[in-house]
């Protein structure tokens, strides 16, 4: 038993436990996933997140130790922004005919998540770098993280509320949907898959590539131009305050 | 082969964006100019064929990409029970508001503009 301790407490500390651990419990998550059908609830990110931070809680490994080895995982976010290259590529006909309508959207869709949780946060008296770092949540993590910090928020927050956002898009998206009365033809399809992509990027993007491909291939547009609209806007508004 | 020509070309773009970020003061993030660079680089087929293969790899992998960081609300759990009713509430309603103003904004002014669809229908209420 104290052999077995004693291996736990190497294994634990080495950084191929975060990196086996994470794509371990990713890969059993989606299994699930794909078994309950893209059911939103089964969402992979949310029962991976849930499961391993119970499990680290459990058995005392600290964040940072288990970070050493995820980082691997979380370092190709960078790589993911700048692939977001490929599908506005694919989709660089409709963006240069339909250009002016979508970047409205985006505007629209992307200010109205940012300045709600900034007047909720004010609101619902949350403090200060608390509602800075809800602002960039609609963008994608290490994006959000990077906006964070420009405007004074916490970035580890703001890129843990950015998941949450993508998760709340992932999960509830089809149901706001059908009760705004949005279609699922074609243009219906490339209307939900854009918003997905504006209000709740990455994880939102996700959900839409895995439901429908017209769906999935507007949010990855919209995914891209938020980030670039965000990167530039947010800090550029919150300058002039 | 392609797959890790592709991935060479992604990490060329973000340095190249990270580099010219930094260097020239810009407020965009490394890998959003990477991203920018890289569309521009997209006509090359020796960019391109790579860049899919891997591109569409990693895409599709995306939601894991999120995992570790999402972990570390765990390291946040004092203010979580502070403010987490009321934090969670400001991120649920906002994305909402976010999500069907997007979605509004496309499908109500989906009619209007030289789209093909519409071109077509309106050339047969022509002929009607």
């Amino acid at each position: 038993m104290s052999d077995f301790v004693q291996l736990w407490v190497y294994l634990s500390t080495t950084p191929l436990f975060g990196l086996t651990a994470t794509l371990l419990v990713y890969v059993l998550a989606h299994a699930i996933y794909l078994r309950a059908r893209h059911a939103p609830w089964a969402n992979p990110v949310l029962w991976s997140v849930v499961v391993l931070a119970c499990g680290l809680l459990a058995t005392r490994v600290s964040y940072p130790t288990y970070f050493a080895g995820a980082q691997f995982i979380h370092f190709l976010l960078g790589p993911a922004v700048v692939a977001l290259a490929w599908p506005l590529w694919l989709r660089r006909a409709e963006l240069r005919q339909r250009w002016l309508r979508l970047m409205v959207a985006a505007l629209a869709g992307g200010s109205t998540a940012a300045a709600s949780s900034l007047v909720l946060g004010w609101m619902f008296g949350l403090p200060r770098e608390l509602i800075l770092s809800l602002v960039p949540k609609s963008v994608t993590a290490p994006v959000a993280m990077g906006i964070a910090e420009q405007i004074g928020g916490i970035p580890a927050l703001a890129a843990v509320f950015a998941v949450i956002t993508g998760l709340v898009g992932a999960l509830c998206g089809k149901y706001l949907f059908a009760a705004l009365g949005i279609p699922t033809d074609t243009n219906g399809w490339a209307a939900r898959g854009f918003a997905l992509g504006t209000a709740s990027h990455g994880i939102g993007a996700a959900r839409a590539m895995q439901v429908n491909a017209d769906a999935g291939a507007y949010a990855g547009l919209a995914l891209g131009m938020q980030v670039v609209l965000a990167s530039l806007l947010i800090p550029l508004v919150f300058s002039l305050f | 082969m392609n797959a890790l020509r592709g991935m060479m070309w992604l990490l060329v773009f973000q340095s190249a964006g990270e580099l010219l970020g930094r260097g020239l003061g810009l407020p965009l993030p490394g890998p959003v100019i990477g991203m920018v660079l890289l569309l521009l680089a997209l006509r090359w087929l020796s960019v391109r064929e790579p860049v899919a293969v891997c591109a569409e790899f990693l895409l599709s992998h995306l939601s894991l990409l999120f995992v570790p960081v999402g972990v570390g609300v765990m390291t946040h759990l004092s203010l979580v029970s502070q403010y987490g009713m009321r934090m969670l509430a400001v991120v649920v309603l906002s994305t909402l508001a976010g999500l069907g103003v997007t979605v509004l904004a496309l499908h109500l002014f989906r009619g209007r503009g030289p789209s093909p669809e519409t071109a077509l229908s309106a050339a047969k209420d022509a002929d009607v």
